[in-house]
């Protein structure tokens, strides 16, 4: 009997080399898997790198040198203190004196221990710094770092620190502006981050370092009771501290390459090297700001927030219901043929002509409707149709067919056998469609729309042509307003010459990642939660 | 216009039945007479038209877009294919159990409740349900799990469930296009013995490509085979016993015995 199938060697060999083609296309695809994820790390690594890392900041006065100074002068200008050059003059003077409270260094007050007394400090002792009494001082054995404030700032009497202390006036002997014990001691006692200090302290450092005028003007704006820390901590930097980043480093560079930067650093006078994080809260919930330091991306994410809420209004409705009735009600009429080629024609136009068209329609021909003019609620610095609602509809109407081309595909992938089903019990083809037909086909359509608005929210282009503006500073009121988004205040940024602008850039790529991601988490999360099982 | 519910002998009725699908001439000249409160079964070979057939009778034809229907289908005296008459109404009357058990992706309790409610039901919906269930032998299985999902039930059950539901409507005729042919013979037995009790006061119209199925279940059998250029037409007609016994037709009688089909 002749087979006509390999038999034997043969057999062996034919399976063989079929299995090899198998193998040969998995590897294929392997390969196509791999690149598509190293080039997703790629991007994520590019952009967590420019995120982070080392920057020079220069200050017009350092953070730590307004709070030390401040406090330094403050003891300096109390009532009977005394300055000493020589500490050895001081500790004499200290000495001769029961009334009087010294600060001295540990060396100087060892050379003269014989005639001092040192003051215990509840809660440990300073270090660099010893706060000293003469022999002849029998009331003061120990003082909390409260005490301490007043003992060499305000307080007249000694009774004014501690009750059971004497009347007697409080003498001090300071060593001179400068010398290591002082600044030691105004570390320790009161910090020398501005961020710790109270808001009352604050205001006095602003007020020394500004003019009048300027105060005036901070209080008028709003009543100095009413003003925050935190407010006036921001004020402070902004007008006192005025910081500028002189130059940024990269992440990578700040973890492997510490000693170029180091010595990058040292050239530059005055600027001090701080390791950032430019994606913070503050960068998260402030306005935008032409000084890197205190931009943010606030002002961006309500925009896209608003765009994309107008787009949804307009185009999840809309293209819901083009999508129900080309499936249900269409009849395949060349007229509902034609429709359909357009719309599936219109998903591949790019999103540059859909912002011409914006532009056309919405922004010139409807303007007094977009700018809101007609309902005489327009934002008065824009008299024309550049605004929110124009960008969401123009938005809209891009991702309005990939809407539609979703929603029929899960429309027309419900049984057949639901709609039959219902029809037949006497149900009206509305009841069929919105009982059985959007019930069944709501997951897909929430995960299509969802992700025609992903890619609503990172759209740039047609936004630039319907004018989205460059320079804002104040968040958007309504759909009348003008606006930016995020993905227009990136390309801005990128475009900026200053560095630290680059690691903006990269931050709010990082927000605006983090925005898509949650955006198709929760495509996800709907898809599951209202999948139908049968 | 409303169909009036009249004494007629007959619970549906064809005159020169033609379809079409496009073009194509499906089933031609089709006279056929349903008795009331009684099985008939319409047996043939496969493609002759017995599906088109049944869903002439309840226009599910009408979600066919090239379907196209000639002729009468006289339902108490009136043609439902008559421009007053609303299909939604007719379906109201004669329903539907199809080939695949398609229960409803909701719970067993809604799979029932859905259509009396959205006919408009106003009495006792819980006792509607209980009675429908009993009627389709399926209550002492699900009573304690309305809430589960129809399908969590085996295919019997859902086939079963499926007439529950078309029973909640109270309709006249109930439509069975091929009911049995996707479950297993003992499942088929219950249904078939279902059949039995429901003919005492609905009249069922059932395509079967089982022939004992037709034999053991119908009053009436109506055979339909094909022309040679495949348009189904009605070969012969009769009580149930005579067509298995002593066919009229000699292509009946060859289908009947396994000579062809
Ligand atoms: N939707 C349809 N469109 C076109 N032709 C159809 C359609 N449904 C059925 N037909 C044709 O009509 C004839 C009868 O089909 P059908 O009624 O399903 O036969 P049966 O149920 O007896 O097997 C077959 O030739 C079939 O190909
Ligand atoms: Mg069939």
């Amino acid at each position: 009997m002749t087979s006509y199938f390999p038999e034997g060697d043969e057999l062996q060999k034919f399976v063989k080399r079929r299995r090899q083609k198998g193998l040969i296309w998995r590897s294929l695809f392997l390969l196509a898997t791999t690149l598509g994820v190293i080039v997703l790390m790629v991007l994520l690594v590019t952009i967590i790198n420019d995120s982070m890392g080392y920057a020079a900041v220069a200050y017009k006065i350092a953070p730590d040198e307004l709070v030390v100074g401040f406090y330094r002068g403050m003891m300096l200008d109390a009532p009977r203190a005394q300055t000493y050059t020589d500490l050895d003059d001081l500790a004499r003077a200290l000495a001769g004196n029961p009334n009087a409270v010294g600060l001295l260094d540990p060396a100087a007050f060892q050379a003269h221990a014989d005639i001092l007394r040192q003051v215990q400090v509840a809660g440990g002792d300073l270090s660099g710094v010893v706060v000293a009494v003469s022999k002849d001082n029998d009331w003061v054995q120990n003082v909390t770092i409260l005490e301490l404030t007043p003992l060499f700032t305000v307080a007249e009497t000694w009774s004014d620190v501690r009750p059971g202390w004497p009347d007697a006036p409080v003498h001090r002997a300071l060593p001179e502006a400068g010398s290591p014990a002082l600044d030691a001691f105004v570390t320790q006692v009161y910090g020398d981050d501005p961020a710790e200090q109270p808001i009352e302290a604050l205001l006095a450092m602003l007020a020394q370092h500004r003019s009048a005028g300027a105060l005036r003007q901070f209080v008028a704006e709003k009543p100095l009771a009413l003003r925050t820390q935190e407010e006036v901590l921001a004020i402070l930097e902004e007008q006192v501290l005025e910081p500028t980043v002189v130059e940024t480093w990269s992440l990578y560079e700040s973890l492997f390459d510490r000693a170029a930067i180091k010595e990058a650093a040292a050239g530059m006078p005055d600027a001090h090297l701080e390791f950032r994080r430019w994606i913070t809260w503050d960068f998260i919930t402030s306005p935008q700001s032409s000084q890197p330091e205190y931009a943010g991306v606030r002002t961006a994410i309500l925009g896209s927030l608003w765009v994309v809420f107008i787009t949804l209004i307009f185009a999840v409705p809309v293209g819901i219901g083009a999508a129900i009735y080309l499936e249900e009600y269409g009849s395949g009429s060349w007229l509902d043929q034609l429709i359909e080629t357009n719309i599936n024609n219109l998903a591949g136009v790019p999103s540059i002509i859909y912002g011409m068209l914006g532009l056309a329609v919405f922004v010139r021909a409807l303007g007094p409707l977009t700018s809101g003019a007609i309902f005489g609620v327009g934002d008065p610095t824009t008299s024309n149709g550049r605004t929110i609602l124009s960008a969401g509809l123009t938005l809209g109407l891009l991702i309005l067919p990939i809407i539609i081309i979703n929603a029929r595909e899960a429309i027309r992938a419900v049984p057949q056998a639901f709609r039959e089903a219902s029809l037949g019990l006497g149900a009206t083809k509305w009841q069929t469609i919105w009982h059985h037909v959007l019930p069944n086909a709501i997951p897909g359509i929430l995960t299509g729309s969802i992700l025609a608005i992903s890619r609503a929210f990172g759209e740039t282009a047609p936004l630039i042509v319907v004018g989205a503006s460059t320079a804002i500073f104040l968040d958007p009121s309504g759909p009348f307003s003008k606006f930016t988004t995020l993905p227009i205040q990136i390309y801005q940024w990128t475009a900026r010459p200053q560095a630290a602008f680059q690691n903006l850039a990269a931050a709010a790529i990082i927000v605006l990642l983090a925005l898509l991601l949650a955006l198709n988490a929760f495509a996800i999360y709907l898809r599951n939660r209202y999948a139908v099982r049968y | 216009m409303n169909i009036q519910t009249t004494a007629a002998t007959y619970a549906i009725e064809t005159r020169n039945l033609n379809v079409y699908y496009g073009d194509f001439h499906a089933v031609k000249d089709v006279n056929l007479r349903i008795h009331k409160n009684k099985i008939t079964a319409l047996i043939g070979p496969s493609g002759c038209g017995k599906s088109t057939v049944l869903r002439c009778f309840n226009r599910m034809n009408d979600l066919i877009p090239s379907a196209r229907i000639e002729g009468d289908v006289l339902f108490h005296g009136k043609n439902i294919y008559d421009p007053d008459v609303d299909p939604v109404q007719v379906r109201r009357r004669i329903g539907m159990v199809f080939q695949k058990p398609n229960p409803f992706p909701k719970s067993i309790y809604d799979n029932v409740a859905w259509g009396a409610k959205i006919n408009g039901f106003k009495g006792d919906l819980d006792a509607l349900v209980q009675e429908s269930l009993e009627r389709a032998a399926l209550w002492n299985e699900v009573k304690d799990k309305l809430d589960a999902s129809g399908y969590s039930l085996s295919g019997g059950q859902q086939q079963r469930l499926c007439i529950a539901r078309a029973l909640a409507v109270k309709p006249d005729i109930i439509l069975m296009d091929e009911p049995t042919s996707a479950l297993d013979p003992i499942a088929s037995l219950r249904i078939e013995e279902l059949m039995w009790e429901l003919a005492q006061d609905v009249t069922i119209i059932v395509v079967t490509h089982n022939m004992q199925q037709a034999a053991r279940v119908s009053d009436y059998t109506a055979f339909f085979t094909v022309t040679p250029d495949r348009t189904g037409y009605m070969e012969e007609f009769g009580e149930t016993p005579q067509i298995f016994t002593t066919p009229a037709s000699k292509i009946t009688e060859d289908y009947i015995t396994g000579r062809f089909g």
